[in-house]
């Protein structure tokens, strides 16, 4: 999948990238299974084309892109990006993609516009974790429309030069660096628009221990955990040390003015 | 010993540490659901000789333990002591896996023949009815640990093992008293 390296403030991080092998063998991708690595091996049953993305909600002009629009729709840019799981490790990935801003102004969303809700794929034909009660399926996330439209806030159809492993969100996911892994959502099946906050499956499932903002922020624990520091997968093997986690996920000069004035312990 | 060998390596996936952190757990958890099984399973099939055995499963458990402590200790808090106590005091399921450890601990050291000597043998068996308290505190440790992923699948395996070796000797208690 051929991408130019970005030119957006912050999206090309200097560290050593996650081994691919790494990277597509240790997932959180619950619909194919709880442990790190069924997604690797169930996932490879999901079909991906042909695939529809339906963006609706309070926007002008409502639609339904196949997968090959998508990928033609804005060039391909290559981004290096951390990735903080909520569980305490870390990644750092070189995705494909471009900014979700380009397919959301596609659709012009109205004023009434306030927030963004993404549902992704719910088979139980081809994922056999839906069977398993953890989430409320499908998959929802969700993300306030100025957050969505951040040139940071990736829609991606790649990574390490190739298209998405199925295992990695394939055909498209979304991927958000300063917030907990979770809020990118894979393989996307549908972008609203909405006036209301949307109802997100990690906030509804235990809204005590995950926000619907759930930006990665070192002095606010997870209740039965603490998130001051992080494992970074493949870094030194075994006896590596933790490393300090970054406010934002070391987005801060990026994304921090998203926050002003907003009390991130309280909005977690 | 696969388990470490394996960790040195590098076939135990993406994060190392975590999996043979959890890796440690799973056999100790095996090593106690053994241990208490000798019993029911000596007095039930008849097989007496099974019971040379119980002893060493219990010293395998304690080793197994100490293991998955030191594991925890080292890789996830790096030996560093404050970190470990505010570790304790954040993380219930951490303080109560410390409770199972420090319950082991007295067992393991009275393991010994001279221990059993020196305790007398009533002592020595009473101290060691101790070991029917630990299922619950690691059965408790490891469903909390779980409780993010809601993934309970194997402890519920392991606790449902645990009631039947432990309700087997409320069982047997019950029976043997007189109508």
């Amino acid at each position: 999948l051929a991408a130019e390296r970005s030119n957006v403030l912050g999206a090309v991080s200097m560290e050593k990238p996650t081994a691919f092998s790494d990277a597509s063998t240790y997932n959180n991708f619950y619909e194919f299974g709880l442990d790190k690595d069924e997604p690797a091996r169930e996932a490879q049953r999901l079909r991906t084309r042909p695939w529809t993305v339906q963006v609706d909600g309070e926007c002008l002009k409502p639609q339904t892109f196949g997968i090959e629009d998508l990928l033609k729709l804005a060039p391909m840019e290559e981004r290096i990006y951390r990735l903080r799981c909520v569980e305490g490790w870390s990644m750092v990935i070189p995705w494909i993609g471009y900014s979700l801003s380009a397919l959301l102004k596609k659709v012009e969303p109205t004023g009434k516009a306030k927030f963004v809700e993404f549902t992704t794929l719910a088979d139980r034909e081809q994922m056999p974790g839906l069977r398993s009660g953890v989430l409320d399926w499908p998959y929802r996330e969700g993300l306030r429309l100025d957050e969505a439209l951040h040139p940071l806030t990736l829609l991606s159809f790649g990574m390490y030069g190739e298209l998405l492993p199925k295992q990695n969100g394939a055909p498209l996911r979304l991927v958000v660096p300063w917030k907990y892994g979770f809020k990118s959502a894979k393989s996307l099946v549908r972008i609203r628009l909405t006036e209301r906050q949307p109802a997100t499956s990690w906030n509804t499932s235990a809204p005590r221990e995950y926000g619907f903002f759930s930006n990665v922020n070192p002095q606010v624990n997870h209740p039965r955990w603490s998130q001051a520091s992080e494992r970074r997968i493949g870094e030194d093997g075994l006896f590596s040390k933790r490393r300090p986690t970054l406010m934002f996920n070391g987005y801060a000069e990026q994304v921090g003015q998203l926050y002003t004035g907003l009390d991130l312990k309280r909005w977690f | 010993m696969w388990l470490v060998t394996a960790a040195f390596t590098h076939r135990l996936g993406a994060n190392p540490a975590e999996a043979l952190i959890r890796g440690l757990g799973d056999w100790t958890i095996r090593g106690l659901v053994l241990t208490l099984a000798i019993t029911p399973l000596r007095v039930q099939f008849h097989q007496p000789a099974l019971l040379r055995f119980r002893r060493l499963l219990g010293v395998w458990t304690f080793v197994y333990a100490t293991l998955h402590l030191l594991a925890y200790a080292w890789l996830d808090m790096g030996l560093d002591l404050l970190d470990i106590v505010g570790d304790i005091a954040k993380r219930p399921f951490i303080l109560v896996g410390m409770l199972s450890f420090g319950l082991l601990l007295p067992l393991a050291a009275t393991s010994f023949n001279a221990a059993v000597r020196r305790l007398g043998g009533k002592r020595w068996q009473t101290l060691h009815r101790v070991v029917y308290l630990i299922p619950f505190a690691a059965c408790l440790h490891f469903w909390w640990m779980r409780a993010g992923k809601q993934n309970f699948a194997d402890p519920f395996f392991y606790s449902a093992l645990f009631a039947l070796a432990l309700g087997w000797r409320v069982w047997r208690r019950f029976k043997k008293r007189p109508g």
